[in-house]
């Protein structure tokens, strides 16, 4: 249990998907110009990376990796599939956008309202496959372990979008040098958050 | 009046005929190449595919290795997307461009990890990561979908160069303050750091590369007014 509730931890503020590796920068620049869309965008977000971390990880452990195979016969032992990887995971995610948004357009079209035109733009997100990337790369024991940590880098993107939507709502009354206006200074005050995130580097529980 | 006159005249279906005569590399064609390295940069202007240009960018080598990944697939996938674009039903069109680009992505990391199996290492997921690369799949949508296949080349290799200027320049100023190394090799003499000088070691940290390319974009848009966004 305490395992868990440090990979959690550690994924939200200490591996955050924005401030530590830059992954979604784009949609995270793109989306981040009123808090409300922004958290429309994250709570997508974390629903997909919550679903596609754990299926990519039995992907990963019953099919793709060296030795993956064995559960069919031992003749397929020493079969290496990884290099499938990309593609498999790609249509893991491309293929679970579009189930979450049908099922979330038949149950909840209040949902579907709110993240409509959020959902499509998921598939390329890159926090997306990175998630499942690292997944690959921890070496996680168990589906669980890959679930908490698909949820936690999913919030910890949800924080991120939804700082930096709130400060620059707020800048919109600043007085900002021309030529930094708009991406420019949404660069360096990311960065500047990135330095205060760093400031939860080494926390353990 | 024969038969043949009278049926209206098909359109031409062949892939590879320019549509209209004009040199390989016209006015319009070197434009397509030289624009996206500054006035039209995929990073600064566009903003696409800041993903995974940061997070490489602390030494120079990855950054041009990475680069020079970006540039093929970019430039397989603009071809491959090109000559298929009017075939691609409309519908599934980003699934289709999906499975091309992570083909192209997939070779790419396979090449790298038998020649260079060092930097592949270091590179870790981000070769993986070219497949959402928003530039990829912003310059398919906005480009190759509409245009032919040797425009659409030139525009893949242009975007992928634009990409690899700022990766390059961000990586060149981190190394350099960072560790005072250039490609591995120390470029800063030793007779300076007795004189008491010191590594930046902030500029290895990760908010650097942020603040770098904010900076970037600064000088940019302060030499090139038409830039500056409204609000």
């Amino acid at each position: 249990m305490e395992a868990y509730l440090n990979l959690f931890v550690k994924s939200i503020f200490i591996e955050n998907m924005i401030f530590a590796y830059f992954l979604g920068m784009c949609s995270y620049l793109a989306v981040s110009k009123t808090v409300k869309t922004a958290v429309g965008l994250g709570f997508a977000v974390i629903f997909v990376l919550a679903i596609t971390v754990p299926i990519n990880f039995l992907l990963d452990t019953y099919l793709l990796r060296a030795g993956a195979l064995q559960w069919m016969g031992s003749e397929y032992a020493d079969i290496d599939l990884s290099f499938l990887s990309f593609i498999m995971f790609i249509a893991v995610i491309a293929s679970m956008v579009q189930l979450v948004e049908m099922i979330v357009e038949k149950f909840a079209p209040a949902l579907y309202g709110a993240l409509g035109i959020f959902l499509p733009l998921i598939a390329v997100n890159c926090a997306i496959l990175g998630g499942s990337l690292f997944m690959q790369q921890k070496d996680f024991a168990g589906v669980t372990e890959s679930a908490v940590y698909g949820l936690g880098s999913g919030i910890g993107w949800l924080l991120a979008i939804v700082a930096i939507a709130a400060i620059r709502e707020k800048i919109t009354y600043s007085n900002v040098p021309a030529p930094l206006r708009g991406l420019g200074i949404t660069f360096i005050i990311t960065g500047l958050m990135a330095l205060g995130f760093m400031s939860f580097m080494g926390i353990k529980l | 009046m024969s038969k043949e006159q009278s049926t209206p005249e098909k359109e031409p279906t062949v892939l590879f005929v320019a549509e209209e005569k004009e040199p390989l590399f016209s006015k319009k064609n070197r434009a397509l190449l030289t624009d996206p390295m500054d006035d039209n940069n995929p990073i600064t202007v566009q903003v696409l595919g800041i993903c995974s240009a940061l997070a490489i960018t602390v030494q120079l080598k990855p950054a041009i290795v990475m680069s020079i990944s970006v540039m093929a697939v970019m430039a397989a996938s603009n071809v491959i997307i090109s000559l298929l674009r009017n075939l691609i039903p409309n519908r599934i069109r980003i699934i289709v461009q999906l499975v091309v680009v992570a083909s192209m992505v997939i070779l790419v990391d396979q090449i790298l990890r038998a020649f260079a199996y060092d930097v592949s290492k270091e590179l870790s997921i981000f070769i993986g990561l070219i497949i959402t690369n928003c530039i990829v799949m912003g310059r398919l949508e906005a480009f190759a979908l509409g245009n032919g296949v040797w425009k659409s080349f030139l525009d893949g290799i242009g975007n992928a160069a634009g990409y690899g200027f700022i990766l390059i320049v961000v990586a060149f100023f981190r190394e350099l303050l960072g560790s005072g190394k250039l490609l591995g090799i120390q470029v800063i003499p030793d007779a300076i750091y007795e004189m008491g000088y010191v590594n930046n070691g902030l500029m290895l940290l990760s908010p650097m590369a942020l603040i770098t390319v904010g900076i970037f974009i600064w000088l940019q848009r302060s030499r090139n007014r038409d830039l500056i966004e409204k609000n």
